[in-house]
């Protein structure tokens, strides 16, 4: 049973009607298009379709679509402005924080969340932050870099 | 270093860093990745695509008596239903040992395998028309051990190979009984190692179309090799594979898991067909675990001698893998663990005997280090038990036995650059080895320790899998009107960054703007035919390749330069971004204008190049004895630091040190995280990793039961990079994301001895394991700790 689902996606505000059971996850793929949003397992264990929900992470994979009406969704094709990386992007691409690319954007939003609410994180405090964020190319190693690159780097010249 | 010094071309510097070759390249596909635009399989608009899905075996071994599919087939909704009966053609990545079928005929063989199929207009339909299918079966006796598998009354899984054996692989070269003998130390140990899974993030997805009209398929996959799966469906649906077409999207990584074709991508082909439209099959995690290839449980019996003074004398090794129900890279992995015990130390004499066991579990393969990683833990572990005894420190007796370069081993590979003495030196002095081993421990419950170890792997097999006369890899480029180069290539980039160090070799060569060049890859319709992305072969041999197309393009052009400014070739400066006359630089033209020459009277210019590795590369005149045979060998030195709780039995590693011969880093940066990632999978095999089977069903088929390390228990990695300038590389380079992996297990287990004084020999170090090991309990359900030792000659 579909009803109607407002909400607000990367700024855009949407009416879909929606399946009453369809999850956050599935909306934004197939509803919208929006497959940056990634599915790496059968639920809630990789974090590859991490999502802001009113800026807090979320997955979107256990996250009804329904049970976000009425909120502010940011995903991965939201974080650019005018066609410019965002200062995370930027540096996990400069710093070589993504290789097969597939956890990048969860691994980015969580890492979005961390920056907004501690611009300069600890390395520990980075760690705590993507802990539920799988990868399984870069020994995590340069994805730790690249966030401190970004938090590094002043957001107005990003 | 004892290779030449060989000056290397570099693209003109306006910063002083390099801008080809060797410079610290982002990804060329990097921007796509970190916006969330790269689509992969999963993200390829299908509007109106059916649903494909599959019903798997609930049984571990069983005789199928009927499938009746007739009431899924009535479901309204439902497309195709299909079942071994769609596909009587077995497949398997090496053609003498084909024996799998896409869908199961007439017997099920592990817990997984699939039954059969169905294509249905939304998700719930093909869900209930699975529930539709009844399925009548006969159990058979099932093995989940390769011991259980190999006992005499044993029902056999696969007729043709007796005792249930897929393959054995006896061979001794060098006078194994007179090493013995003149060794001042005999000792022989057994080592245990898990089964582990790839576990790449990208769960596995195909998309297909059938063209009914012209009888096309068209087929999108996670795949690593699409040559091989367009072989594949060629042959089991038995097309030709000029009306097929396989395109490779962004792949979410591999290790190995996606270097054969694999069952759910030809499935998706034949409900296409059968639907006569477009089906879409998307995989569940839990069914990458049951598709599996994974690294095989194994079994080791090694045995070495060593004179007083350290030099290895001889290596006597059983291995037993247990390989799981069908073929795959079966063969190649048991021969493998064999020939590369050489290529690391001066090795004198080696026997060998391997024994590759079918089981009622999803079949192993390829993965990351192939074949050597196990063995390469079993003979690291046994050289310090015994360097140990004789008073050596771990890194003086590696010294012992260094190879020197050029020279062949004595199973015929040959090894042509050889930096492992530079990346010792360097683990030596990065780690504080001498300051600091065998000091940290402390007094408190949680204890400290460091060890090293060594490794190396192939840069690329050097005979292929498919034996055509074919060169081995094969670039593309194309120029016209718009002055852009375009590289067109079947080179599969599944993350580890082809497409990047292909498009650095040729701005290299070229001299000109990579806002100029774009790179094409991995369309059949399009793109030149590549053997996909294993054994480490791409740098090497594409980088080749794409090196000779680059070099063939220029002289093309400088021709049309010299045509152009009116003076002979040999008086071009090329530029790279214009031609200038050589000694007269204000006489000059831009690219685009010697584009335009290039063009009178031809119209478009394509390049190609190639890359061939010559035969006396290709390996020991022995049975198998191409496994293991490549043109350069990377090299490896790494030293871990760990803290060992040991009330608890946690190891945490605190810090690796590793350095890579990579003959020649063409992107640092790229082979820094290479190394890193192969360093930290390593780790992950050996702290956490490991299939559970219970009467043969995965308990562990998820990503929190099947445990990955998270970034909290990831330590730093630091990474060195030595360059060897191998003499047949491109530009010098060499492999460098495989031989790092396979030192990691040894050097754990090294300092967590050198932290608690206690040798653990099976992998992985989990907590329970590590803290039985400590309390001198064998863990239940393993075998008792093996035997120590046989015979030691002289004072020890």
């Amino acid at each position: 049973m579909k009803t109607l689902l407002r909400l607000s996606v990367n700024g855009r505000l949407r009416e879909d009607a929606v399946a009453e059971n369809a999850l956050l996850l599935d909306y934004l793929r197939d509803t919208l298009g929006l497959t940056g949003t990634k599915q790496g397992c059968d639920g809630g264990e990789c974090g590859a379709c991490t999502v802001l929900v009113d800026g807090q992470p979320r997955l979107a994979c256990s996250t009804l679509a329904h049970s976000v009406a009425g909120r502010r969704i940011e995903t991965i094709e939201g974080l650019s402005t005018e066609g410019n990386l965002s200062r995370l992007q930027r540096a996990f691409h400069e710093h070589l924080g993504s290789q097969c690319g597939f956890c990048t954007p969860g691994m980015i939003m969580a890492a979005e969340a961390l920056l907004r609410r501690n611009p300069q994180p600890s390395r520990d405090e980075i760690r705590a932050a993507l802990a539920g964020n799988l990868c399984r190319c870069t020994g995590y190693v340069k994805i730790v870099e690249s966030v401190e690159a970004a938090a590094a780097c002043d957001e107005v010249s990003a | 270093m004892n290779a030449p010094d060989r000056p290397l071309p570099r693209l003109e510097r306006t910063t002083g860093e390099p801008r080809g070759v060797g410079a610290r390249l982002p990804l060329v596909d990097g921007v796509e990745k970190v916006t969330g635009a790269a689509r992969y399989t999963a993200d390829l608009p299908a509007v109106g695509a059916l649903v494909g899905k599959i019903l798997r075996s609930a049984w571990a071994h069983a005789e199928l008596l009927e499938i009746d599919i007739s009431e899924a087939q009535k479901l309204p909704g439902v497309r195709a239903v299909i079942t071994g009966d769609a596909c009587d053609m077995p497949y398997g990545v090496i053609p003498i040992a084909q024996n799998e079928f896409p869908l199961a005929r007439g017997r099920v063989r592990y817990h997984g395998d699939p039954i059969a199929a169905v294509a249905a207009v939304d998700e719930a339909t093909a869900d209930a028309a699975l529930a539709l299918i009844r399925v009548k079966v006969r159990e058979l006796p099932a093995y989940f051990s390769a011991s259980d598998a190999r006992k005499p009354d044993a029902m056999l899984l696969h007729d043709n190979k007796p005792g249930n054996i897929e393959r054995e692989v006896h061979n001794e070269f060098g006078d194994v009984a007179a090493g013995f003998a003149a060794a001042d130390l005999v000792r022989e140990e057994s080592y245990e190692c898990a089964e582990v899974h790839h576990a790449m993030m990208e769960p596995n997805a195909a998309l297909a179309t059938w063209d009914t009209e012209r009888g096309h398929l068209t087929l999108w996959s996670v795949t690593q090799v699409p040559y091989y799966v367009h072989l594949t469906l060629a042959r089991c649906m038995r097309m030709e594979a000029a009306h097929i077409r396989v395109i490779k999207p962004y792949v979410g990584g591999g290790f190995g898991h996606r270097v054969e074709a694999l069952n759910f991508e030809i499935i998706c082909a034949l409900l296409a067909r059968a639907a006569r439209g477009t089906v879409r099959l998307l995989q569940t995690r839990e069914e990458a675990f049951l598709t599996h290839r994974g690294r095989p449980e194994t079994h080791i019996r090694m045995k070495l001698g060593l004179t007083r003074d350290g030099r290895l004398t001889a290596c006597q090794t059983e291995m037993v893998q247990r390989g799981g129900a069908y073929g795959g890279y079966g063969l190649v992995t048991i021969l493998y663990a064999g020939a590369l015990l050489n290529g690391l130390y001066d090795l004198p004499a080696v026997k060998y005997d391997g024994y590759r066991v079918y089981s009622n579990t999803p079949a192993c393969g390829a993965m990351r280090g192939h074949g050597t990683v196990n063995a390469r833990f079993a003979f690291e572990s046994l050289l310090d038990t015994m360097a140990a005894e004789l008073g050596l420190d771990p890194i003086e007796v590696r010294r012992k036995n260094l190879l020197k370069a050029p020279t062949d081993t004595i199973n015929g590979l040959k090894v042509m650059s050889y930096g492992l003495p530079e990346c010792i030196d360097w683990v030596e002095q990065a780690s504080g080895w001498r300051e600091r081993r065998g000091k940290l421990a402390g007094d408190g419950p949680i204890k400290r320790g460091l060890g090293v170890a060594c490794s190396h792997f192939v840069s690329g097999s050097a005979k292929p899998v498919h034996w055509s006369g074919e060169p081995h890899a094969v670039i593309v480029l194309k120029v016209d009107f718009d002055a852009s180069v375009t590289i067109l290539t079947g080179a599969s980039d599944i993350g580890q960054g082809s497409s990047t160090i292909i498009t650095q070799v040729v701005a290299e060569v070229l001299g000109i703007d990579y806002s100029r060049i774009r790179l094409i890859a991995t369309d059949s319709a399009i793109t030149p035919k590549d053997n996909g992305s294993y054994s480490s072969r791409v740098t090497f041999m594409v980088g080749n390749a794409a090196l000779d197309a680059a070099e063939n393009l220029k002289r093309v052009l400088v021709t049309a330069a010299a045509k152009r400014l009116e003076i002979s070739e040999a008086e071009v400066d090329w530029l790279g971004e214009a031609a200038a006359v050589a000694g007269d630089p204000a006489r000059q033209i831009p690219f685009a204008e010697v584009v335009e020459e290039a063009l009178v009277a031809t119209g478009t210019i394509t390049a190609k190049g190639t890359f061939t590795c010559p035969p006396e590369f290709q390996g020991g005149k022995q049975r198998g004895g191409a496994v293991g045979s490549t043109m350069g060998f990377s090299y490896a030195a790494q030293a871990v630091e760990v803290s060992v709780d040991t009330e608890l039995g946690k190891v945490t590693i605190d810090k690796v040190w590793v350095a890579i011969d990579c003959g020649f880093a063409l992107n640092p940066m790229s082979v820094e995280g290479q190394v890193q990632g192969a360093v930290w999978m390593g780790m992950g095999q050996a702290l956490s990793e490991e299939t559970v089977y219970e009467n043969g069903r995965h308990k562990a088929a998820n990503l929190l039961d099947y445990r990955v390390p998270t970034i909290v228990e990831s330590p730093d990695i630091e990474v060195h990079i030595v360059e060897s300038i191998d003499p047949n590389g491109p530009f010098g380079a060499k492999e460098a994301s495989e031989g790092p992996l396979s030192g990691f297990m040894s050097a754990l287990a090294a300092a967590v001895e050198d932290a608690t004084g206690t040798r653990i020999r099976a992998l992985p170090f989990t907590p329970d394991r590590v803290f039985n090991a400590l309390n001198r309990k064998p863990r239940v359900g393993t075998a008792a700790p093996a035997n120590m030792a046989t015979t030691a000659k002289g004072e020890a």
